[in-house]
């Protein structure tokens, strides 16, 4: 989807302003908003592509007005209201109405710990040899699609050459819309920044990770 | 409003009312899950622990001092960043926004610096959460066309013959960025290294600390 969250050489957002001595949570709803996002992320009811689908979703003056936490619990209630986990009255009113559907997995408190440790991870066996190789030029495709997707636009149509081959992944175009995971090889692949930019840069490449149907041989 | 606010702010630009405002949202939210039964109160207290003061850039400092100072580890990492780092036999820093990882090595010739421009994908096993920066517009847009812009505003001149390689992370590998050793730190061991080691120097923003900054910080 061609919204604001895809930022890649947009202009005039203004300069970056590093905090000293950051704190790692500004106000003690960060530390909720962490938690309760990460939690529900293992309820089962979503997967991560399909968050980050309904974060970039949101709209686009919302996703740039808000603080990231912000847009993190915008996107979990409406994958809540969406999936009849909650309703938007109980959500206002902080008060349950209904009891909780059945099948939401509850991450207790002991498992929590290993269940970091272990992560999601998104490499599956591969069915099909990878189509290229370390070395192999490639261009990325012209698309545009209405959903999901991790092609970012300012490296559309764009020549590279791939650099690493990191197996098959689950591919988030079809994972982020519900139409399963659908592995597929993924590469990195180096952008010359002219390539991208023209003269008007300062990078010399920019790397991007690339499943293969972004990809066709140049 | 500030126009350096928009995802960018840390959403306490108007004290009183966006504080309480969500801070009322955020009770309500849990007390709701709670309630249906979704959460376990004592899990999101774990949580938040975790990431507090378990997991955070002292990790990968750790990583980054073995690198710079045992050779076998250091192609290690840069082979097999994901088993350097996260298996039993590396440091057992693995699991969730660290699945796989790919560590890239500063040098004289080539300067890496670490964006995900469409979301906030950081490596959270060994730098923790990500800094408000790291997800703002203004860091996402532009560290992509002028690394080198970007870089200076964290007050670090790169010299002109070091090219600069930008890694957006689209995906779900995640890259640890292994600083330059500083000049004089012969003989120096893996736990002094590990305090020149920043969270900015391992995301490519920033330098590692050389030995009189360590000593004036």
């Amino acid at each position: 989807m061609n919204s604001l969250h895809d930022m890649g050489g947009t202009m005039n957002f203004g300069p970056v302003r590093p905090e000293v001595d950051e704190p790692i949570f500004h106000a003690d709803w960060e530390r909720k908003a962490l938690a309760l996002t990460v939690l529900m992320g293992a309820s089962g009811q979503w997967n991560i592509d399909q968050a980050r689908a309904a974060r970039e979703s949101l709209p686009p003056l919302r996703y740039l007005s808000n603080s990231y936490y912000q847009i993190w619990l915008d996107a979990l209630d409406r994958m809540m209201i969406e999936r009849g986990l909650v309703t938007e009255d109980e959500l206002k009113t902080g008060t349950a109405v209904r009891p909780g559907v059945d099948g939401v997995r509850r991450l207790q408190a002991e498992a929590v710990v290993p269940a970091l440790m272990r992560g999601s991870p998104s490499e599956r066996p591969a069915q099909a040899p990878a189509r290229f190789a370390v070395g192999d030029a490639v261009r990325t495709l012209q698309m545009h699609p209405a959903t999901h997707t991790r092609l970012p636009r300012y490296v559309r149509d764009k020549p590279g050459i791939v650099t690493h081959c990191h197996g098959v992944h689950v591919f988030p175009d079809t994972n982020g819309t519900g139409r399963g995971e659908q592995p597929h090889w993924l590469y990195t692949v180096q952008f010359e920044a002219r390539d991208l930019w023209g003269p008007d840069t300062t990078a010399s490449s920019v790397c991007v990770d690339c499943w293969e149907p972004y990809l066709k041989a140049a | 409003m500030d126009t350096n606010t928009p995802a960018n702010g840390p959403g306490h630009t108007h004290p009183g009312s966006t504080l309480s405002e969500m801070d009322l949202r955020v009770r309500a939210l849990e007390t709701l899950l709670v309630q249906k039964g979704y959460i376990d109160p004592a899990a999101l207290d774990v949580l938040i622990e975790t990431y507090e003061t378990r997991i955070g850039p002292h990790n990968g400092a750790r990583v980054v001092a073995r690198a710079w100072t045992d050779p076998a580890y250091r192609r290690w990492l840069l082979e097999d960043a994901t088993a350097a780092i996260g298996s039993a036999e590396g440091f057992g820093f693995s699991g969730r926004q660290g699945e796989h990882m790919v560590a890239v090595e500063n040098t004289p010739d080539v300067h890496n610096v670490v964006v995900c421009t469409l979301c906030s994908c950081y490596p959270w096993p060994v730098l923790g959460l990500p800094p408000v920066w790291y997800k703002s517009a203004p860091y996402r847009s532009r560290v992509v066309i002028d690394p080198r812009g970007v870089i200076a505003e964290f007050g670090v001149q790169l010299p002109a013959s070091t090219q600069i390689r930008v890694w957006d992370s689209t995906a779900e590998i995640r890259y640890l960025v292994i600083p330059m050793r500083p000049a004089g730190t012969d003989g120096w061991s893996e736990a002094q290294l590990a305090r020149l080691v920043t969270r900015d120097s391992m995301i490519g923003t920033g330098l590692a600390l050389s030995p009189d900054a360590l000593a004036a910080a």
